[in-house]
């Protein structure tokens, strides 16, 4: 039974400078509950790294507690956290076999032989390197290296949680698909803790259940992968996630519809906002019409992607992107029509909630 | 790696170690001979430059000095020259017994310079050679050509292949592409390749010595030749002996990044 | 894969004609030498592989050939621990790395007569720092070999350890990072690292160090020289050097020789074994499979 707790971490990398101090992460609170698969998703370099090195304790963040079960474990080294960790590179000790190199993370607590033979027999049939076994590491190839680092960070039973940092990256895309089935399918039925590192959005949507969005150091949005899609609380979640990301136009508040320009885009309910925040109308191109009624706009592309065509239009000088089914008419005099349940708010970025509250 | 707190002593007492015998060198290259052979004293009791005076002040000091300069460098451009295509040729190429000849080149590095002194000399007499400084620098070839063709074929590997193409699609020539593009580009591993030349010509005393008689006498030979009369003049010879730290010690300076990497035949 | 390029012979010429010049001439003239007797009118008469066997059966030769393996033996058993141990413990960012670097490689480039020199004047017990403190303990290099033996060998730790050190440096801040947050991840104890990271990631360097250290003691001749000065102990090179008949000094330096071929080709074998290992490695796998 674990979860883990991060409360107000911060972290500033190097010594602390004069001028504006450079935040690999900014402020995060998060929880992540027992037996969740969690993905932290986002561009290079928002900070997920670093956030995941703090978990384990590789990282000590310049702020801020982490606590296990609620015991704060901020100070305590990694080797006390017992948490695994799996790196985007292989890291492999070359001079073990593949089966020494399972059973050295049991055999460094001092697991009994027996049942660390059990562990590592099943392991090694879980990652498919059962004809390697007795082979040394040195002569693997790339695949088969992060396939056995893989294993070292599956092979202790009784972790708080498993984390991975984008560890198919070097994997070929084939073998990547049917590994991270089979890391889901594990989680599924151990129920540990998984944090999965990465910036692949598909990656991050078939593996967890709960996603974790960050960028520029801090937590966007967290919840499920249709949350995400539906609701993003945040333009860049809105536009990081998705294919092709969500449409964002300037606008203002007027009762409960948008206007742009001269048009209007009806709202579900008016919305109430505090001071003079600047207002983005944010728009899924699935929720885009093509009809014969609505704001004009000008074709610019047709993209065909097999089921589906992406649109690319411009509408009052702003681009804004279609989905269409592959049968769906594209009109002679297209107008851009926006389907009110797929219209949100932004409000200095962040989404109003419609039932009236502002975002926080 | 988190080392421990205290990880600088063992760097800190090594380096003590070394330093001590070279500051009672130089501490007694600062004593009189008066202070140094009756009188035991961890500093200079009396400061003087008398020693250092005696040195730049003697013709035969100051030659030794420019001999051995003089045939070291001439030593580091010889083989660099021939060195720099060989190694190349290593780098890029297969052909008709290229392992051999590595192999080959390396047992020369490997030589026992006692097995060669009495040779060298009988050869370099014959061709008239013997007692100058050409004779000297030729003969240091037969260590530093081995190591400056493997130290500079490790830096060469790592400069990928393409860029030779591009330069020959580009239309460059050979020596053109050779002296403007890849040099440059491999401009460190020339300077850690000279490095070593001048090191191993500069320290070494057998060779140099067999070949030596009154025109080029090296440095070391010289300092020999007094250590071993009676009724040495200790101050001068630490003086003169200090001296000959300040070559290594500058060069040393430019390199210290490289340094590793030279040792390890640049293949680390 | 390297193109095959015949042509690139022209440009190894240069090295070739040179270092035959410097090598194979005088060695031809060494081996013509050691199957010869030369007369004192100069005459030069064929004796056959004589030389060669008075060399073999002369005692001063194997005791020699002995003392040399036990110095490098010794040196090796002293140097490689202690330049690994002085790496390990070497800074790795900020104005101690360079300072570190340049003091310690200072002994490299003295010239090895000055080596034998500093020691010579460190060592004396009327004038050295060392034989001073140490003279009351009936320390004397100049009256007992024991002592001459300690000296030397403490005069190489001195000059050479530095080497190992630097090499051992440079293969250890190669090792990337995450190796070292894997071990913690997976609890490896200190001595676990070193174990199984550390030092397979030294295994190149210190082969090239171990063989270098090898065959620079064995040959080793000036500093002995400097400090001794021909007394105890004799090494191979100082034993030849003293050999004044030029026949047995040219069988002796043949045999010195061929011994010195024999340990580079292990060298070069230990080398190169690593830049075919994945060849080796392919066929494990066919042969497992």
């Amino acid at each position: 039974m674990a979860r883990l707790d991060l409360s107000n971490i911060r972290h500033i990398y190097g010594p602390p400078g004069e001028g504006e101090p450079q935040y690999a992460l900014r402020h995060v609170n998060q929880a992540f509950e027992h037996g969740g698969a969690y993905a932290l998703l986002g561009p290079s370099g928002c900070g997920k790294t670093t956030l995941l090195n703090i978990i384990s304790g590789l990282v000590h963040p310049s702020e801020g507690r982490v606590r296990i079960d609620g015991v704060d474990v901020t100070d305590k080294p990694t080797e006390k956290r017992n948490i695994a960790q799996v790196f985007q590179f292989p890291v492999i000790y070359d001079t073990m076999t593949v089966r020494e190199n399972l059973e050295f993370p049991l055999r460094n607590r001092g697991v009994a032989a027996a049942q660390i033979k059990r562990r590592v027999d099943e392991v090694i049939e879980m990652i498919g390197l059962g004809a390697l076994a007795r082979r040394r590491a040195r002569g693997l190839s790339a695949d088969e290296k992060q396939k056995v680092s893989l294993g070292r960070g599956l092979v202790r039973e009784d972790v708080s949680a498993i984390l991975f940092d984008e560890p198919l990256t070097v994997i070929d895309p084939e073998v990547k698909w049917t590994l991270r089935t089979q890391l889901r399918e594990l989680q599924r039925r151990s129920g540990m803790t998984m944090i999965y590192v990465t910036h692949d959005q598909t990656e991050a949507l078939t593996f967890a259940s709960g996603v974790v969005v960050m960028h520029e150091g801090q937590v966007l949005q967290v919840g499920s992968p249709k949350d995400l899609f539906e609701k993003p609380a945040h333009t860049f979640v809105g536009y990081f996630i998705g294919s092709p990301g969500m449409n964002v136009l300037p606008t203002k508040v007027d009762g409960a519809a948008l206007r742009i320009g001269e048009y209007f885009a009806p709202l579900t309910s008016e919305p109430r906002l505090r001071g003079n925040p600047k207002l983005e109308l944010g728009i899924r191109p699935e929720f885009v019409r093509l009809a014969a009624e609505g704001i004009p706009a000008t074709i610019e592309r047709i993209e065909d992607i097999g089921r589906h065509r992406i649109v690319r239009t411009r509408m009052l000088g702003h681009s804004v992107t279609a989905l269409l089914q592959e049968h769906e008419p594209i009109p002679a005099d297209p107008h851009l029509y926006f389907e009110p349940e797929g219209v949100h708010l932004y409000a200095d970025s962040w989404r109003v909630e419609l039932s009236g509250k502002p975002a926080p | 790696m988190k080392q421990s707190r205290f990880a600088w002593i063992v760097p800190a007492l090594y380096i003590l170690f070394l330093m001590t015998p070279i500051y009672w060198l130089v501490a007694m290259s600062f004593k009189t001979n008066v202070e140094i052979t009756t009188r035991f004293t961890l500093l200079p009791e009396a400061l003087t430059l008398d020693n250092y005076a005696k040195v730049f002040g003697d013709e035969r000091w100051r030659s030794v000095f420019a001999n051995s300069l003089m045939y070291v460098s001439l030593n580091t451009l010889i083989s660099l020259a021939v060195a720099l295509p060989a190694a190349y040729a290593f780098s890029r190429y297969k052909f008709f017994g290229d392992k051999h000849l590595f192999f080959w080149l390396l047992t020369n590095r490997m030589a026992p310079a006692a097995v060669f002194a009495l040779p060298f000399f009988q050869l370099y007499y014959k061709f008239g050679l013997f007692d100058t400084h050409i004779a000297v620098a030729l003969a240091h070839c037969l260590f530093n050509v081995p190591l400056a063709v493997w130290i500079l074929e490790g830096f060469m590997s790592g400069v990928p292949r393409e860029i030779d193409e591009t330069a020959y699609v580009d239309g460059h020539s050979f020596p053109s592409f050779f002296t403007r593009i890849f040099m440059p580009l491999i401009a460190s591993g020339i300077g850690v390749a000279a490095f070593f030349c001048f090191m191993f010509s500069w320290v070494e005393y057998l060779i140099a010595d067999a070949l030596s008689r009154n025109a080029v006498v090296p440095i070391t030979t010289r300092l020999q030749a007094l250590s071993q009369a009676s009724g040495t003049d200790w101050g001068v010879l630490a003086a003169a002996g200090s001296l000959t730290l300040i070559p290594g010690a500058i060069v040393i300076w430019f390199v210290r990044n490289y340094i590793a990497k030279g040792f390890a035949l640049g293949r680390v | 894969m390297k193109p095959v390029n015949h042509k690139a012979w022209f440009l190894v010429a240069p090295v070739l004609l040179l270092v035959a010049i410097s090598a194979i001439i005088p060695l031809m003239t060494v081996v013509n030498y050691s199957v010869q007797y030369v007369g004192s009118t100069g005459r030069f008469a064929w004796v056959g592989d004589e030389w060669y066997r008075e060399v073999l059966h002369s005692e001063k030769f194997w005791n020699a050939l002995w003392r040399n393996l036990v110095f490098s033996g010794v040196i090796l058993a002293i140097q490689i621990p202690l330049g690994v141990l002085i790496a390990l413990n070497m800074p790795r960012k900020g104005w101690g790395v360079p300072t570190c670097l340049v003091l310690m490689a200072l002994p490299l480039l003295i010239p090895w007569y000055v080596v034998g020199m500093i020691w010579q004047m460190f060592g004396r017990v009327d004038i050295g720092l060392m034989g001073v403190m140490l003279r009351d303990f009936g320390y004397n290099y100049e009256g007992d070999p024991m002592d001459a033996w300690f000296t030397l060998i403490l005069m190489d730790v001195w000059h050479w350890t530095s080497l190992v050190a630097l090499l051992a440096y440079a293969g250890l801040v190669s090792i990337p990072d995450a190796y070292y947050q894997a071990a913690r991840i997976d609890g490896a104890s200190k001595w676990a690292v070193f174990r199984f990271i550390q030092l397979p990631r030294l295994g190149r360097v210190l082969t090239i160090a171990i063989l270098l250290r090898f065959m620079d003691s064995f040959m080793i001749f000036t500093e002995p020289f400097a400090v001794i000065a021909g007394g105890d102990p004799v090494f191979l090179s100082t034993e030849l050097k003293q050999t004044v008949e030029l026949g047995k000094k040219a069988a002796m330096s043949i045999i010195y020789f061929l011994i010195i071929l024999a340990v580079s080709w292990v060298f070069y074998a230990v080398m190169t074994r690593n830049d075919g290992e994945p060849t080796s490695a392919d066929k494990a796998r066919g042969g497992g499979a």
